[in-house]
């Protein structure tokens, strides 16, 4: 299938910009995406040991504020969504492959370790910061909260910062 | 009107299928803006590529300046939204850390989850990275409970803070946004990179 192009960044943002208002105008709370994989965490250990997650402080606290159970989030039926709408556009597109993306310059191995580690820190840092970039940059951003604002430029800031450092991987 | 589920207009079931449909246009439009692609994502600190700034300015400040009107136009009741909460220290330190994780992995959360579903494995060992991420963050949290409770300061929009009306703070954040629109142009011509 033939290959077709990305659409317009400044349309991708206002497109991205309607679903974000969408999302406050129906449910009066924006995106998100660290929640969802946090949902499936509290979920495995609820299920693997019971005993362990009512014995554990984060757990216990996010299972007293979700009776219904972690699943029952609005934040999982919109990853779910996103499954499903990012598969559509690569299809539509012909971008759906199997393959590991890197500068030609690294090797896969190379590239998947720190995919690994910046999975980790990324996943660390959601929770400490309460919100990833889709939930607390970017819908804090919009909402105007000094919070999302300020970790917006923190995430930002440090990706700047260390750049050069990284340079390998990427240049 | 707005927010329809806090004013009960639609049932928490509704929501839900809401939630599902709102994330098919999330995912869609990241997908299809090219934040599948780890290498268009890091473009953003080194120049060559600089879609992340241009997708999410102009998201930002498109919802920010949407709900505005909406709430001049009596549609939604802008006290009902929520409103990140704001910690201090915490908001710092996991925006360190995962400026950090972007820079080595190429990903966000929502973006890897895209690239995942279009079939690359980085993204899916991103994801796995995130699991053990949460995990080693909730079993740890007694050591770093009092931290990330430390410097609550209530829910406050930044305008409040500064002490302007949230018309003039959006006006400013515009105004940033278009400069860095200009930057992010200048970059791409300044350092290309080859088809990647």
């Amino acid at each position: 299938m033939k290959k077709r192009n990305y659409i317009n960044p400044y349309l991708g943002g206002v497109l991205l910009g309607l679903v974000l208002l969408m999302a406050y105008f129906v449910s009066g709370r924006g995106l998100g995406a660290s929640g969802a994989l946090k949902s499936v965490i509290i979920t495995g250990v609820n299920t693997v040991t019971p005993e362990h997650a009512e014995n554990t402080a984060y757990y216990k606290q996010y299972s007293q504020s979700h009776p219904e159970g972690p699943m029952k989030s609005w934040l999982v039926f919109e990853m779910l969504g996103v499954v499903v709408g990012a598969f559509v556009s690569g299809a539509l597109a012909g971008r759906l492959k199997f393959k590991v993306e890197h500068s030609p310059k690294i090797t896969s191995k190379r590239r998947l370790i720190f995919a690994l580690g910046g999975g980790i820190l990324f996943g660390f840092g959601s929770q400490l910061g309460r919100g990833c970039t889709s939930g607390s940059a970017l819908s804090g951003m919009a909402v105007l909260s000094m919070g999302g604002i300020i970790t917006m430029v923190a995430i930002f800031g440090t990706g700047f910062a260390l750049a050069y450092f990284f340079r390998k991987n990427w240049i | 009107m707005g927010p329809l589920v806090v004013n009960e207009l639609i049932s928490s079931s509704a929501n839900f299928l809401m939630a599902f449909l709102i994330g098919i246009g999330f995912g869609f439009v990241l997908e299809s803006s090219g934040f599948s692609s780890s290498r268009k994502l890091a473009g953003v600190f080194y120049g060559y590529d600089t879609v992340v700034l241009k997708v999410f300015f102009t998201a930002a400040i498109t919802a920010m300046l949407g709900l505005l009107f909406f709430s001049l136009f009596g549609w939604i009741d802008l006290s009902l939204i929520y409103i990140n909460p704001t910690y201090l220290p915490s908001a710092i330190a996991g925006g360190v850390i995962m400026g950090a994780g972007f820079i080595m992995g190429g990903f966000c959360p929502g973006t890897s989850v895209c690239a995942a579903a279009i079939g690359k494995i980085d993204a899916l060992v991103f994801i796995g990275g995130i699991f053990i991420g949460v995990f080693a963050f909730g079993e740890g949290y007694p050591l770093w409970e009092s931290f990330f409770k430390a410097g609550f300061l209530g829910f406050p929009r930044l305008n409040e803070v500064i002490g302007v009306s949230q018309g003039v703070l959006a006006f400013v954040i515009v105004l940033i946004a278009f400069g860095a629109f200009y930057v992010g142009e200048w970059a791409e011509q300044k350092f290309p990179q080859k088809e990647y």
